[in-house]
């Protein structure tokens, strides 16, 4: 593996930050496999193919037709160009679609009767499919009280569910926390109403292929007023070889209600890189709030760009109501290329999205990641916080939009991303559009260690830190704004993350 | 690639009539080369990603729409500054309005000439400089110009020019469609300044090469016409060698739309870049663009970027820019800020500062704010009993001046900021 022991970082580049990121991205964990017999749609994808996923998930004429044209309106499109990564051309023939544990063919009624193989590849990964108050495996929690830290896992093992636990309890204070596909067979008028409104079918490449194909995935809905009393998190493993997986999260936020959602993803090291394009929908109604955070760690293949997981990931939440609000935090590690912009339509009055991510890229990896703030309610707020680090001969873009609509009067967005480069072979690029069509809302984008807070600044200074040290302390943290961000339950990775510092930024 | 079918048909549209001018052979051949890439290129359209702020179809439609003539009793830019006057109406010299170009340190040429002759250094610069800024993006209307210009100068500075050049533009057909390209050769160790003024045409394409060799200074004041029906493109390529400074400001006044595209690459190592302007528009006609792409390809490179934009009653600003530090260009400082102020709620800035490092000891910052007047500024300057209207200029005026710093010469930048305030008064 190539660790960064050999390479001649420039003088100001912390050290510890070189060690933090060696160690976060330098060795894949979870790159081992599970034997496990599976079923297989034949390879590729056509209206057949489509049907058979959507028969297989028990579903009902109109979600087949829906994914249907989806899948007609696919034909018609193009792969996106514009980011700045590059891969050869995949042969979206050459996928299987679908891929399902033979011993998931009768879905289990409860977690005790799931496969015990592949109950052991989540307790591995340290996600223990037990109602139990905390996840194990996650160092730096057994400090926390585990009253309250209640985690309900829904765990997608290729296309399917295996299981979602603590179901009982959620329903209790009328939280739906199940598989997507469950929620089309028990909750179809919620479906309905709410899947491909904020992502529509026609969307994107991506997107639409997802719509036609998307196997499972998570469906969350918090009913009005409720605080969902503990964090939900979905977890998902790509073993199968050659398969791409495709999950659908559908959130639903109703009015005045709350929740935190988390989510993981690992993959086996395989040689022959495979595709995950994933479509995440939020809803968020009148003073509802919703926090996603992902760390998202699939395979990136070797350091020599072999193998690794291509993530082509569309995510977006809609505040629809007065009040909305809804926050990203990401951490990005792993994939071999990641194509993702996790978004947010302020849409009511006084509405707020946040996004926060650290995007880290060694070897070859390829990562051009970022946000969108589409203002369209008036006093609408927005904050971008993104940290991008590049290593070894990896590309790290970060690419946002923020735009501020006729009548979005007094409306704020602040946005700051900072890039590190570790090794002269590596890049750091940085493309925002903005767009401001009225006078009352202020944008202020910038980048970097030259723009330091003065208040914080003379803040520092007037408690008798000479300059030099003030700046450290202001800059320094490099990650904090977005750790600070992120749940207890990535508590390991926050503490690695940690040692990171801005100290040496290129802009 | 095939192209686009709207990319096909403008283009065979826009070139259906179109017969090279002939010179010498080597004139012939680059005029004949820039057609066949734009024909390969194809001409832009609002599809492309780098039109994406601003439409194309009235730089490449067939006609250039018509444009009132501007009538004005203002002193003429600069008259107090001791220059050489070249002036062009309608895009065709004037050697009668003209000074004599004999000036110490330059020699100037009509590039008509130029193009004739069969031995001429220009050879080594039209259109190779604009091949050369047509990578990563595609800049097809500065090849088309290229294929196409018959006139305009051609400077080359063998030492420290005793006084600035100053091309001046004037506009005399309301349907004037003009090309014009200039050539600008600065040696070693020389130095030259080149000021633009006038509405040149009702519309109008032009083409700046600009090739500075070590140690070598160009500075460039740029004023773009106040007639408000205008059309502009402009496309500035700049090659600059070691320890060379490169210094370009513009100010544009109005004008139906503008699109000012400046290219820079660095590849000698010390250089400096500066890149700045200033615009104010009034109204919903009003289009300005500013498309700038500074590459770092050597080290310890310094590239600044300032763009300041007023905008009013629906006026339309845009600022794409881009800082590329290539592999191995260390100690890079780019900066780059584009800033605008909103006077009303109509108006819109549209903007994407972009950087591209692939360096790793570098530092390059970029930042773009937009927003109103700052409130409490302004509430500020009534409590001292300064009328609301007069505050407002005077916090239009100073938000202007940064990027008037840029430019070198003091008697330039006051005559041009004694310009904002007038406009700005008038404007009110």
């Amino acid at each position: 593996m190539a660790a960064l022991d050999d390479v001649d970082v420039k003088e100001g580049v912390d050290q510890e930050t070189v060690d933090a990121v060696s160690k976060l991205s330098g060795t894949y964990k979870h790159g081992w496999n599970t034997e496990i017999e599976m079923d297989y749609a034949p390879k590729g994808v056509n209206p057949d193919i489509v049907r058979l996923i959507s028969s297989k998930n028990n579903e009902p004429d109109w979600m087949t037709e829906w994914r249907l044209s989806a899948f007609s309106r696919w034909g018609q499109m193009n792969e996106p160009k514009w980011a700045m990564v590059s891969y050869p051309k995949i042969d979206f023939q050459d996928i299987y679609y679908y891929a399902r544990p033979k011993s998931m063919a009768e879905k289990p009624k409860s977690l005790d009767e799931v496969d015990p193989k592949l109950l052991a590849t989540y307790a591995k990964l340290g996600i223990p499919l037990k109602e139990q108050a905390i996840l194990a495996g996650v160092e730096g929690a057994e400090n926390t009280p585990a009253e309250g830290r209640k985690v309900a896992v829904d765990a997608v093992f290729d296309s399917v569910s295996v299981g979602t636990t603590f179901q009982a309890e959620l329903k209790k204070a009328g939280v739906i926390f199940c598989s997507i596909s469950e929620a089309i067979e028990k909750h179809p008028d919620l479906v309905k109403k709410y899947l491909g409104s904020v992502v529509p079918p026609s969307d994107n490449f991506y997107a639409t292929l997802n719509s036609a194909v998307f196997s499972d995935g998570s469906f969350v809905y918090i009913p009005p007023g409720v605080r969902c009393p503990m964090e939900l998190s979905t977890y998902f493993r790509i073993n199968a070889e050659n398969t791409g997986q495709f999950e659908r999260t559908l959130i639903i936020a109703d009015k005045g209600s709350y929740v935190s959602y988390l989510e993981g993803c690992t993959a086996p090291k395989r040689d022959v890189a495979q595709l995950h394009a994933a479509v995440v929908e939020i809803i968020v109604e009148e003073d509802a709030e919703v926090k996603y955070s992902t760390v998202q760690n699939w395979y990136p293949g070797d350091e020599n760009g072999v193998g690794g997981i291509y993530n082509f990931v569309t995510k977006r939440a809609d505040c629809r109501g007065d009040r909305a609000k809804v926050m990203w935090t990401q951490v990005e590690t792993g994939s071999a290329v990641t194509w993702k912009y996790p978004s947010c339509i302020l849409r009511g009055d006084d509405s707020q999205g946040e996004f926060y991510s650290i995007a880290i890229a060694n070897n070859m990896q390829q990562a051009d990641t970022g946000t969108k703030m589409v203002h369209l309610g008036k006093n609408t707020k927005s904050r971008i916080v993104s940290k991008g680090i590049s290593a070894g001969q990896a590309q790290n873009t970060y690419r946002g939009l923020v735009s501020m609509h006729p009548k979005a009067k007094n409306s704020r967005n602040y946005t700051q991303c900072d890039s590190l480069l570790i090794g002269d072979k590596c890049g750091a690029h940085t493309v925002p559009y903005i767009e401001v069509k009225n006078n009352s809302s202020r944008v202020e984008h910038e980048a970097t260690t030259s723009k330091v807070d003065d208040d914080q600044l003379f803040y520092c200074r007037s408690r008798g830190m000479d300059e030099e040290e003030a700046v450290a302390l202001v800059v320094n943290g490099f990650c904090k704004e977005v750790l600070q961000a992120l749940p207890m339950e990535f508590a390991m990775e926050a503490q690695a993350l940690v040692a990171i510092s801005l100290e040496g930024s290129v802009g | 690639m095939a192209l686009a079918k709207l990319k096909q048909d403008t283009t065979a549209a826009r070139l259906a009539d179109v017969t090279l001018p002939t010179g010498a052979a080597w004139a012939n051949a680059a005029r004949a080369d820039a057609l066949a890439r734009v024909r390969a290129m194809g001409l832009p359209t609002r599809r492309d990603e780098y039109w994406k702020f601003t439409d194309p179809t009235s730089l490449t439609a067939v006609d250039a729409p018509a444009a009132a003539l501007f009538d004005t009793d203002e002193a003429p830019l600069f008259d107090a500054v001791d220059r050489v006057k070249i002036v062009f109406v309608d895009g065709i010299l004037d050697a009668a309005a003209s000074d004599d170009l004999t000036v110490e340190g330059v020699v100037i040429e009509r590039l008509a000439d130029v193009m004739a002759a069969d031995i001429h250094w220009a050879r080594d610069i039209y259109g190779v400089l604009e091949t050369c800024g047509q990578k990563p993006v595609e800049r097809a209307l500065a090849a088309l110009n290229t294929a196409m210009a018959t006139d305009g100068v051609v400077i080359h500075a063998t030492a420290k020019a005793a006084k600035p050049i100053n091309l001046i533009y004037l506009h005399s057909d309301p349907a004037s469609d003009v090309v014009l390209h200039n050539l600008v050769k600065v040696d070693a160790g020389a130095e030259v300044t080149l000021l633009e003024t006038g509405p040149a045409a009702a519309r109008f394409s032009k083409c700046l090469e600009v090739d500075v060799a070590e140690g070598g200074a160009f500075h460039h004041v740029r004023v773009q016409g106040r007639d408000h029906e205008r059309r502009a493109v402009t496309h500035c390529f700049a090659r600059i060698s070691a320890q060379s400074t490169f210094k370009s400001f513009t100010l544009t006044f109005n004008g139906v739309l503008t699109r000012n595209e400046c290219v820079i690459d660095i590849v000698g190592d010390d250089a400096t870049a500066h890149v700045a302007g200033a615009c104010v528009g009034d109204g919903h006609d009003f289009h300005h663009d500013d498309t700038v792409f500074v590459t770092h390809d050597a080290l310890r490179g310094e590239s600044r970027q300032v763009f300041k934009k007023v905008l009013r009653n629906g006026a339309v600003g845009v600022f794409q820019g881009k800082i590329l530090v290539k592999q191995g260009a260390q100690k890079t400082d780019g900066y780059q800020i584009s800033q605008s102020l909103l006077l009303d709620d109509d108006s819109q800035f549209l903007a994407k500062p972009e950087l591209e490092i692939y360096a790793d000891d570098v530092a390059c910052s970029h930042g773009s704010t937009t927003g109103a007047i700052d409130e409490t500024a302004l509430y500020y300057l009534r409590s001292r009993g300064v009328p609301a209207d007069q505050a407002r200029n005077l916090l239009t005026l100073a938000f202007l001046a940064e990027s008037l710093e840029e430019i070198a010469d003091p008697a330039l930048a006051n005559d041009l900021r004694d310009r904002l305030e007038s406009w700005l008064a008038r404007h009110r």
